[in-house]
């Protein structure tokens, strides 16, 4: 019989072993689903793990996608690590993408390159005083973060739909819900020709850096810290929970809202209903992947990314539906939740003595 | 039961131990914490497996799968924490673990009829947050005693009871035993064991390590099969008293969670280089006063708690701990140290001298000051690392202690100092405290253990129901004072305050 055991302590092998092994399950599982819709299953892996990395251009959309998810991972990153359940990262994702729009609206043919500084401060802005409410609700009325950051998103949506049918609808776009084409000026700089990568890549992977100083080398991080792992203990050393709380919903409300202004000022170019593709959900499988850790998420991030670009493909090539890359996230997200076990249990074989307690439990 | 073996993933809690009750006899289980008592009584009641060993029932042999079998053989257990719903009254807590089929007022009549024999004074009507924690314990014994037993189990019974309430215990407990139920009595205080058992089984390690009648035995011969030595003796050395460093002044504090304790106007002055004892019942506002006092609750008046001078009311622990008020919690892990991070991370809690300009942690001058700590207050642990969840209960307060003595508090704040500590670390960190004493701090202790209070303090307080008693010298404290006093009977004798107790009011 199948046993567990308590381990005396977690084990550092599988905390990097079974993010790896949740892949395999991934790709196990995917197998079957292909051959269960009577797809040929090594086609069907080829669209998730070998179109999206075979040309310097298909690596590009890669990272084109991997930008916005790392961004906003790296922010939920420090929410989650302080115990504050962010879920509301998409709407944050979304205002940051209506302020950066608003900005960018205002460009017209003189305006200067510096106005990108403006469109992305303004993102970063919109982000964080979106994810103010629920930080506000949470201090002032002690209101539920999780509930109130996901309903937000919902809110934000329809901000961003009644602006495009309405107020910022262009009017020389036939109509179509959407804002008029942002100003060439406005254009995010791109890394090189022919690729749509943009200085967004590196600003994440500054970000990456900047949290884990923020996170191992800042008294700051480690209070912040403190507060998720055990809340007694951080009142004990005085450190303040409220900041904890705001910082952490700015931090990443912030980061998300980035994300939003680099979208629309980089690969979309306009405000349309189109602009939530659920980044913001992804991102938190992203960012349990990647433990919570910086360096973690990098790779979660490019795993993900190839999750939404294989979904795509399998959509136009293989003639299967859009829900495919949700049902990857979703599969790889439970066969880590799975997989986690084997970091505080032991497997073991055959009977053991806690057989009995576990009958009284 | 003969040859019991009990393996945990990473200690064998119980090694071919052997054990025997006779009818209506006390059979008294001794051993320091963690010597495997309480896995024991957890077989015997079914809630534990063992790997090995058999046990025999009145001759036959049994396997008692769960607590219900237990039950159903006439074994019944009184758990050291209790297991009552707060806010249902006496009578149905007690109808909760028996026969459904019987009605409430049956259930209510058998309680005051079984209260009436053994002289167990409940209200079976009053809701139990009510009840005092002696009165709590009261409704687990009937719980117990109305399935009839034919052995009770009891579980350090009396670490929440006042001395006299230990006494009422005992009457009842020997009754008992001239009816013939036999009762396996587990604790590590030896005086009680030598006033109340027939019988003793010491464990020491998980093993055996001796069986005896305690009433023909010492205090020293006892501890030396419990721990294998004779305690150390401390040194106490007169008081060299300085000015005040802690002023508590008609502290009052609304509860901050439904079944905590208001506090009612404490008074309170501690002075560098004497040690002042709070004795009580825990529950008793004991927790809330710490809150107060260590900057975690920041409700009181600013003037209500001066910390050198200074009104620090409203100051939160750091400030507090800037002012050389240093805390050592009741609870290491969760409040004192966070469970899974290391040693060296678990300084940064009240330490700061590893953290540089804007708040840079100089990791490696982190490390070494854990070291140091490791070092001088000979912590067993694997290293700077090593997370604080894998010490054991005494190291990690050997750890705790050490972070703030090693801070050279100007007052050390100190509660529960050796609860669930082995007595080896106990007298260390004993003597730590002494040391730091006269050395000139000013230290509160705040303690459920008399003995460790009467070691420790030149002045006693005691704390009952959110109220402090005026302070007695320790040579005029004695158990039976004290103990009449944490059931908050001092006004009866107002003509007796001490001069120190005076000198404190003014």
């Amino acid at each position: 019989m199948l046993k567990l055991e308590l381990r005396p302590q977690a084990s550092p092998v599988w905390s990097v072993a079974s993010p790896l092994l949740a892949l395999a399950i991934t790709v196990v599982l995917g197998s079957l689903l292909f051959i269960a819709l009577g797809k040929d299953p090594v086609r069907g892996l080829q669209m998730f793990f070998w179109e999206p990395v075979k040309s310097n251009y298909a690596l590009g959309e890669l990272m084109v996608k991997a930008t916005p998810l790392l961004l906003i991972a790296l922010g939920l990153a420090v929410c989650f690590r302080s115990n504050v359940w962010n879920i509301g990262a998409e709407g944050q994702f979304v205002l940051g993408a209506i302020c950066a729009g608003g900005v960018a609206l205002l460009a017209d043919k003189e305006s200067s390159r510096w106005i990108v500084l403006g469109i992305l401060l303004a993102g970063i802005a919109g982000g964080m005083a979106w994810a103010g409410i629920t930080a506000f609700l949470r201090d002032r009325f002690n209101a539920n973060e999780i509930l109130v950051s996901l309903m937000l998103v919902y809110v934000a949506v329809q901000l961003l739909v009644w602006l495009v049918f309405g107020p910022w609808k262009d009017p020389g776009g036939y109509n179509f819900p959407q804002s008029k084409t942002f100003d060439a000026v406005t254009q995010v700089p791109r890394l090189m020709k022919g690729s749509r990568v943009s200085i967004g890549l590196l600003i994440a992977l500054a970000g990456a850096a900047a949290l884990w100083i923020f996170l191992f080398r800042t008294r700051a991080g480690f209070a912040q810290q403190v507060g998720g792992l055990a809340p007694a203990a951080a009142r004990y050393a005085g450190f303040s929970s409220r900041k904890a709380l705001w910082v952490a919903l700015l931090v990443s409300g912030g980061a998300a809202g980035l994300a939003g202004a680099l979208e629309v000022a980089g690969p979309v170019g306009q405000l349309t209903p189109y602009i939530p593709v659920g980044y913001g959900f992804a991102a938190i499988i992203v960012a349990f992947v990647g433990r919570l850790h910086p360096v973690g998420m990098v790779f979660s991030a490019i795993l993900m990314s190839m999750f939404y670009i294989g979904g795509e493909l399998a959509q136009s090539r293989m003639g299967l539906p859009k829900s495919i890359t949700g049902l990857f996230q979703g599969l790889l997200l439970f066969a880590l939740l799975a997989c986690d076990t084997l970091m505080v249990y032991r497997v073991r074989w055959g009977k053991t003595a806690d057989a009995g307690r576990k009958a009284v439990a | 039961m003969a040859g019991i073996t009990k393996r945990y993933p990473a200690v064998v809690a119980n090694d071919q131990v052997s054990l025997t009750v006779a009818p209506g006899q006390i059979h008294a289980v001794l051993g320091e914490n963690g010597a495997g008592k309480s896995t024991l009584m957890k077989i015997i009641y079914g809630s534990v497996k063992p790997d090995a060993g058999r046990m025999l029932w009145n001759g036959q042999p049994v396997t008692i799968r769960n607590p219900q079998e237990a039950r159903a053989l006439g074994i019944a257990m009184v758990f050291q924490h209790f297991s009552l719903f707060d806010t249902l009254t006496v009578a149905e807590n007690v109808w909760l673990g028996l026969d459904k089929s019987l009605p409430l007022a049956e259930v209510t009549r058998q309680i005051t009829e079984t209260a009436a024999a053994y002289g167990l004074d409940v209200d079976p009507t009053r809701p139990v947050h009510t009840l005092s924690v002696g009165e709590m314990q009261r409704v687990e014994i009937i719980r117990a005693l109305l399935t009839h037993p034919q052995l009770l189990i009891l579980d350090e019974p009396t670490s929440v009871l006042t001395p006299q309430a230990v006494e009422r215990l005992f009457v009842v407990l020997r009754q008992l035993a001239a009816q013939g139920c036999s009762i396996l009595y587990i604790s590590h205080k030896l005086h009680e064991i030598r006033a109340l058992c027939e019988a003793c089984t010491v464990l020491r390690g998980g093993r055996v390590s001796g069986t005896c009648d305690p009433r023909e035995e010492s205090n020293a011969s006892l501890s030396r099969l419990m721990i294998g030595a004779e305690p150390p003796q401390l040194q106490h050395r007169p008081a060299q008293v300085g000015a005040p460093v802690l002023q508590v002044q008609a502290l009052s504090l609304e509860r901050e969670s439904p079944f905590g304790t208001d506090l009612h106007g404490v008074t309170l002055q501690v002075r560098a280089g004497e040690v002042v004892g709070i004795a009580g019942v825990s529950g008793n506002g004991q927790r809330e006063l710490l809150y107060a006092l260590s900057g975690e609750d920041t409700r009181a008046e600013p003037a209500m708690v001066q910390v050198a001078g200074q009104d620090a009311g409203r100051l939160g622990p750091g400030q507090r701990r800037a002012l050389g008020l240093h805390f050592v919690p009741e609870e290491r892990l969760g409040r004192g140290a966070v469970p899974s991070l290391g040693l060296a991370h678990n300084l940064m809690l009240t330490r700061g001298e590893a953290v540089g300009r804007g708040g840079w942690i100089r990791i490696r001058a982190l490390r070494q000051q854990a070291r140091n700590i490791i070092e001088r207050f000979n912590v067993r642990a694997g290293g700077p690392d090593a997370a604080a969840r894998s010490l054991s209960g005494g190291n990690l307060q050997k750890f705790i202690v050490g972070r703030e003595i090693d801070a050279r508090p100007r007052l050390l704040v100190v509660s529960q100092p050796t609860w669930g500590v082995d007595v080896g670390a106990a007298a260390q960190i004993r003597a730590e405290i002494l040391a730091l004493r006269d050395a000139g701090c000013a230290v509160l202790v705040v303690s459920e253990e008399l003995d460790e209070l009467f070691e420790l303090s030149d002045r006693l307080h005691v704390i009952a129901k959110g109220r402090l008693s005026p302070s007695l010298a320790r040579g005029e404290a004695t158990v039976e004072r004290i103990g009449e006093w944490m059931s908050g009977l001092w006004d009866h004798e107002p003509a007796e305050a001490t001069p120190e107790a005076a000198r404190v009011e003014a």
